[in-house]
């Protein structure tokens, strides 16, 4: 029986700089922590030139910037759940065959970017909650619960995040589609289209446009069908592989209906 | 128990110079609540920020925790929804123990000593806890500091000034209800209009006697319209 846990005070593993250091305040901090030391600073108070020649701490950071966009669309009775499928990290591609959509159940697909390594370990963990949930209820997990106990799990690790923008799309208990967008930390809301990951900021508007039919007048609000809604995701990433470097190689989309999830792949530009 | 010396606060501020990697946390809001004769008038702004972008403009800040109980949540959206979702389970528990509903007073600090809990840790949560209980209307201020404090009129989040300019300038005990609509509109529109963290739309909410009912849901860019239609 899972309790609800309070957020861990924990700090990430530094205990061997901690024993070399002894009680020293800089070296208890996290080691990837950049303290501005004394030497930095010239005798008048005014920071010293950036010729620095001595030795240098080099950090560990515990994160890293996989890349990756999501996207996820909910219609009157389908949803839509839609990633790149490009693994990056600075300059390298680590892979083309990378898909950032999940699947968790019948009705619920999620869609996870940023640091890959985040976003194996969430959405074990969220597997492994969906069959303890299944075990002691006997039911499946609905779209809206899962999203629930996401945000709980998310802010369970509120002093050390998950460094992943997850989307979960899928269907409600009515069968109409249902979109739910997270920040790193919990924070959540229903919507009805979102955009994450590294060409959030190109899709947002655009989706706000076409599907919100926001800052526009005198238009009549069609409802979305499923094939258009299709199309609009993929026109969408063609663009966005035009202009995010993260974005590319190939494009999974996941359609879920009440018939099941079905999942087309269409290819992107490679470069 | 937390080693001396550890800032969570600052590890995320850290993490946001490196390469690549921004863990933007969704930020920024309006909200105001003032008392008067006919009970509560709760009103809040729906932007949502994150760093520079725009998460969501149509953002829910107010929790309903139940029919007598009103939160409000400004600073940091993640804090605010998980906490004042936990108050809202421990205001069901406290119904089902006692057989009867929790006073506004204790659910405030029953929040602010979950806030006390972290204090120093960094979460960032600006609260007003509104609602109608035996001593009558009750509206309380709580943040993440452990602060605690009852009052007539409160603003929070990073608008708050400009709201505070309007509503205090506005507010008279025996107001009407449709005056204190007003006034309420009006404090949140002008301070969306001049914070870049606020806008959107403003949820306004009135706690009456019998519970609360939502008054309306208005968009900031028609309102500010109205407003400056009488002014040049």
């Amino acid at each position: 029986m899972v309790t609800c846990e309070p957020p861990k005070k924990s700090l990430p593993y530094c205990s061997d700089t901690a024993s070399l250091h002894g009680g020293c305040r800089a070296f208890l901090v996290f080691p990837g922590l950049k303290m501005l030391s004394a030497q930095n600073f010239g005798e008048s108070g005014k920071m010293k030139e950036y010729h620095y020649t001595g030795p240098v701490e080099h950090r560990f950071s515990p994160y890293a910037f996989n890349g990756g966009t999501v996207l996820a669309v909910a219609g009157e009775d389908f949803a839509i759940v839609a990633s790149d499928t490009r693994l990056s990290e600075g300059y390298s591609i680590h892979s083309r065959d990378s898909p950032k959509c999940y699947k968790l159940t019948d009705t619920t697909v999620i869609g996870c970017s940023g640091f890959h390594g985040d976003c194996l370990t969430l959405t074990k963990i969220i597997d492994a909650r969906l069959k303890m949930y299944k075990h002691s209820n006997t039911k499946t997990m609905t779209s809206g619960a899962i999203a629930a106990m996401l945000s709980t799990i998310l802010y369970g690790r509120r002093f050390f995040p998950y460094y992943v923008y997850n989307i979960i799309g899928g269907l409600d208990e009515q069968g109409k589609g249902a979109v739910y967008s997270f920040d790193p930390v919990g924070s959540y809301q229903r919507d009805t289209y979102k955009a994450g990951g590294s060409a959030s900021a190109m899709l947002q508007p655009l989706l706000d446009n076409q599907i919100g039919f926001k800052n526009m007048e005198g238009v009549e609000h069609v409802p979305l069908s499923k094939e258009k809604a299709v199309q609009l995701v993929k026109d969408v990433f063609i663009s966005a592989a035009e202009r995010d470097v993260y974005t590319g190689d190939a494009l999974r989309i996941c359609i879920i209906t009440k018939e099941g999830i079905q999942e087309q792949n269409i290819p992107l530009r490679k470069d | 128990a937390v080693p001396v010396g550890y800032e969570p606060s600052s590890f995320l501020g850290v993490c946001n110079r490196e390469e690549g990697v921004r863990i933007d946390l969704n930020h920024g809001t309006t909200t105001l609540a003032f008392k008067f004769r006919h009970g509560v008038i709760v009103a809040v702004d729906s932007r949502a920020s994150a760093g520079n972008y725009l998460d969501c403009n149509d953002a829910n800040k107010v929790i309903e925790i139940n029919p007598y109980l009103l939160g409000t949540m400004s600073g940091s959206a993640a804090d605010c929804q998980y906490w004042e979702r936990l108050l809202a389970k421990e205001c069901r528990l406290y119904k089902l123990r006692n057989n009867h509903r929790i006073s506004v007073a204790a659910a405030s600090k029953l929040l602010s000593n979950m806030m006390l809990g972290y204090k120093g840790m960094g979460l960032s949560m600006g609260s007003m806890i509104c609602g109608w209980d035996k001593e009558g209307p009750g509206l309380f201020y709580v943040d993440s500091n452990g602060t605690r404090l009852s009052g007539r009129m409160f603003s929070t989040g990073c608008g708050n000034s400009y709201a505070y300019g309007v509503v205090d300038s506005g507010y008279k005990e025996d107001m009407t209800v449709e005056e204190a609509y007003e006034l309420g509109c009006r404090g949140i529109a002008h301070a969306t209009h001049r914070d870049a963290y606020s806008g959107g739309s403003v949820n306004m909410y009135h706690m009456r006697e019998d519970g609360w009912i939502k008054v309306c849901k208005e968009d900031v860019s028609k309102l500010i319209h109205r407003y400056r239609e009488g002014m040049f």
